[in-house]
Parts: C-alpha cells; sequence; structure tokens
C-alpha cells in the first residue's frame, strides 16, 4: 500500500509542470533547484513571482518561516537557508 | 518520505485524482490575461486565461491550489454564471467526490444529537433560495499600497449566484443545537497535502450560522455546483467574504468553545476599530484584531477598463454595487475628480445581499474624462477615498476612479 501512495504521490508532484502547459520558470539563479525541490510539493511556483518584486528580505524570511513552522514544510535548515537567499536575491523588493 | 495526507487516497479513489488531473492536462490556455492595473510586475509573469474543466477562462494566478479570477466581462450581469465564477482554494488536495456517496456529520459538544446527512436528506428540508455575493476576503489584495503578500487579486475574486439549499438552522435544530452553542464549524472534504499542515476549516457565531439565510447550498443558478465550487454542497454566509463559504462541506459541528487552529485565530484577521463594520464575531476577537466578517460596502465599474477609448457625445458606464447585506441604497458619480455627485440609475433588486447593477449616462469630451464611483448602503455607509492598509489587504473598498479617453 505505502508503494502505491509513494507512486501515487510520485505523479501528484510531478503533475503540476504538466497541468499547465506553460510552467512556471523560475530565474535561473543558485537556489532555484532547492526551491523546486521543497516548494511545489504542496503549491504552484506561481506564488512566487506573484509576490515579487516587494517583499523585503525580512518579509520572504517571514514567508519560509511560516511555511516550515505553521504550514509543516519539510524543510531542513540548509535548504531553507538557500531558498530564502534564493528569493531575497531573485524576487526581493 | 514526506508524510503525504493519505486521508483522500484512503477515502476516494486514487484514479479518480489522476483522473481529475488528467482532466486538468488538458487545459486551454488563452493568451492575454486582462490584468487590473496596479497589481504587483509580477503577477504579469504567471498570470494567464486558462481553462479548468466546466469552466470558461479564468485569470489563473495558480494552478495549485486552484486560484483563478473573472475577467470585469464576466461581471457585467448580477448574477454570474456558473462557468464564469471565480475559484479560490488554500490547500492542494481536492478530491472529486460521488454524490451518492457523500455525507455531511452533524455534532459537536454542543448539539444532543449528532447525525449523518446524505445529499437526498439534504434535500428533503425545506428548499430555501438567496442571491447573495460570494467575495474573497482578498479581492483587489493586488491594488493594496504598498503591496502585501499573498494571492495578488485584481477585480474579480467574486461573483454573485442564486443559491438554493437547506437552513443551517433547520440541521442544527435537527442535530438538538444546545443553548450554550457559541459557533458552529465547517469542514470540507479538501485539505492539505502534507499531514502538518493544518486543514482548512472555519467557524462563524452561532447567531450567524443560525440566520435564516445561512444554508447549505446543493444548487447554484439552478444547477449542480460546479466541482470547483464545492460540489455536492457548500456554506452560503450572506454578506460575509468567502472564507466563511466552505466548499464541499463533510462536517458541521456546534461548539460551546472557540474554534482554534491557524485559519481562525492567525488568518483572516484584521485590526480592531479600523473598518465600519457591525457584525461582529466577539468569541474570536482579541485585544488587537477581529475575524474579518461581513463585506464592507463596494461598487466596480464594469463596462469599462481603465483607459477606455470612447466616442466623444452620450456614454453609459455601467457597474455593480454591493456591501455586507443592508442593501445599496444609491449609487454616486462624479465626473470633476469628487466635486459634484449625480445619483446613477439603479438596477433590478434581487435582494439584499445581491450585486445591485447601476448605470450613468455622460457626455464624454475628447480627451481625458474620469470617472468616479462611490455606493451607499441603507445604514449611510459608503466606501472610501483613501486606502484603509491593513496587512493581509482585506476589505479593499476604495472609489474606483478611472479615465475615459475621447477620440
Amino acid at each position: 500500500m505505502n508503494k502505491l501512495i509513494f507512486a501515487i504521490l510520485a505523479a501528484l508532484i510531478a503533475a503540476p509542470a504538466a497541468a499547465d502547459d506553460k510552467p512556471v520558470a523560475l530565474k535561473k539563479a543558485p537556489g532555484m533547484e532547492a526551491v523546486e525541490a521543497n516548494c511545489q510539493a504542496c503549491h504552484s511556483l506561481a506564488y512566487i513571482p506573484m509576490n515579487s518584486p516587494f517583499l523585503k528580505p525580512a518579509a520572504w524570511d517571514a514567508e519560509v518561516g511560516k511555511m516550515i513552522k505553521v504550514m509543516g514544510a519539510p524543510i531542513d535548515d540548509a535548504d531553507a537557508k538557500k531558498i530564502t537567499d534564493y528569493l531575497k536575491a531573485n524576487y526581493g523588493g | 518520505m514526506i508524510p503525504i495526507n493519505r486521508r483522500h487516497f484512503l477515502g476516494t479513489s486514487a484514479a479518480a485524482s489522476v483522473a481529475l488531473l488528467g482532466g486538468m492536462n488538458r487545459f486551454a490556455l488563452a493568451a492575454g490575461a486582462n490584468l487590473s492595473p496596479g497589481v504587483p510586475a509580477g503577477v504579469g509573469s504567471i498570470a494567464s486565461m486558462a481553462t479548468l474543466p466546466g469552466k470558461k477562462p479564468l485569470i489563473m494566478l495558480a494552478d495549485r491550489p486552484p486560484n483563478y479570477e473573472a475577467p470585469l466581462e464576466y461581471l457585467r450581469t448580477p448574477i454570474t454564471p456558473n462557468d464564469q465564477f471565480f475559484v479560490r482554494y488554500h490547500l492542494a488536495d481536492i478530491p472529486e467526490i460521488d454524490a451518492k456517496t457523500y455525507k455531511i456529520k452533524v455534532g459537536g459538544d454542543g448539539a444532543a444529537s449528532p447525525l449523518e446527512l446524505t445529499l437526498d436528506d439534504l434535500k428533503k428540508f425545506p428548499a430555501v433560495e438567496v442571491v447573495a455575493v460570494n467575495q474573497c476576503s482578498g479581492n483587489r489584495r493586488g491594488l493594496s499600497n504598498p503591496h502585501v503578500a499573498g494571492v495578488e487579486w485584481g477585480y474579480g475574486a467574486m461573483g454573485c449566484a442564486r443559491w438554493k439549499g437547506a437552513r443551517v438552522k433547520d440541521i442544527l435544530e435537527k442535530a438538538g443545537i444546545k443553548k450554550d452553542t457559541i459557533e458552529v464549524a465547517f469542514d470540507g472534504a479538501d485539505g492539505p497535502v502534507v499531514d502538518k499542515t493544518p486543514d482548512f476549516i472555519k467557524s462563524i457565531p452561532a447567531w450567524k450560522a443560525l440566520d435564516e439565510s445561512t444554508l447549505i447550498a446543493y444548487e447554484m443558478n439552478g444547477q449542480p455546483l460546479p466541482h470547483f465550487n464545492g460540489f455536492p454542497a457548500r456554506l452560503i454566509v450572506p454578506g460575509w467574504t468567502g472564507t466563511y463559504w466552505m466548499k464541499h462541506v463533510v462536517s458541521i459541528n456546534a461548539l460551546t468553545k472557540p474554534l482554534g487552529g491557524f485559519w481562525m485565530t492567525a488568518a483572516y484577521r484584521v485590526p480592531l476599530g479600523k473598518f465600519p463594520l457591525i457584525a461582529r464575531f466577539v468569541s474570536q476577537e482579541t485585544a488587537v484584531n477581529t475575524p474579518i466578517t461581513e463585506m464592507v460596502v463596494n461598487s466596480l465599474i464594469t463596462s469599462h477598463r481603465d483607459g477606455a477609448k470612447v466616442k466623444p457625445g452620450k456614454v453609459t458606464v455601467s457597474g455593480m454595487a454591493w456591501d455586507g447585506g443592508y442593501g445599496i441604497s444609491s449609487v454616486q458619480v462624479s465626473t470633476d475628480g469628487g466635486k459634484v455627485w449625480t445619483a446613477a440609475k439603479l438596477g433590478q433588486d434581487l435582494g439584499r445581499y445581491a450585486l445591485r447593477p447601476w448605470s450613468f449616462e455622460l457626455t464624454a469630451r475628447k480627451g481625458k474624462n474620469t470617472v468616479m464611483v462611490n455606493a451607499t448602503n441603507k445604514l449611510g455607509q459608503g466606501q472610501t477615498s483613501e486606502l484603509i492598509f491593513n496587512p493581509a489587504g482585506y476589505h479593499n473598498n476604495v472609489m474606483q476612479n478611472i479615465a475615459l479617453v475621447g477620440a
């Protein structure tokens, strides 16, 4: 049963790119892989460009912190740092 | 392995979930989403016209969870057709529901006789109809200045429909609601992808749940609800913002203590005292903020976009007005930036919770003309000329002031 669920999960996570003919293309820069690997399990990457360019560095820290602490995103500290650095550098305001 | 929420894979067939995504693969994309002026620059890079199954093209802000707003053209009638109605979800695990096996559990510590209702059971209660605006709390968030984080909606996270269903009051009475019930909580079948994400569960005060017009609706404009608007049944809270209008309702709980959880205690709150609201949600108020409740008075010009070209001469400008359920009493239009105001003609009245059409004939000159609109409700409340800033970008009812270019 676990294998089946994992296969479905994998299909679902892979789905966002396929679900839309025009997948969200993030800016290619260091940290993009960490964003893609962690964020789109739960939501489209569209939320990132949509919320730009106006969030200050502290606001991006708060957003990523909320995803981990409140929304329970299983992101380790090393990836969290890569993600916030990437968002501040590429989608900050 | 990510702790995926298995509830829906066990509760509904995995094949159905995958089939739904298969359907979404067939999105027909249309270029050129016409965005509201003033939304963050980044919105333009991700928004597009896209077609969900059973829908006409809507402005897609995100496909997962699905958040799609109506283009201005869809809001030109007081009833928004089902296939043009906006779509808003918080969490991405959205099962397709089989109406034959669908059930709502009714209980909670404030209910003496818990029960289960099938869709057929729901239809046995006296059927009630109400025409009501469903507007996302964050409609127009994208226009906030300064911008705030969230789904960056323009003007289209709203619609108005004729809802038919059973009164929540009748359901609660059958479940033996106790006198010390202070809130009634509603959960929908949609849930989080990851177990640790707080499920989206919302409560309303008992007095609002027991209102004659608060319904569990199974019909929208004479048809079953579209999947993306809450099939088979959703909560209708006339006058109040969309956050309470739980889709795919699977449980109703009468509570003698306030509901907790992120979606009640942290999200959907407005600073105390900033907005002229009558309806209060006292059991959830803190010293500094309160849950959002009723909608503020608002209007929208639907006939023209800002900067539209018109022929000099007679031009009819029209749109919609609405409020938190007290009813629109007048819509005033100014063509000189707010010095002189003239009453617009009001259209069909579909009830105090409905969109109220209005129209105004002006004489356009060559060059720039301006049109400013301010709706007033029966309490005498109007719109604001300056944004009442709040951190989540709620209750934006700034009067529009658009330009029409005579040429």
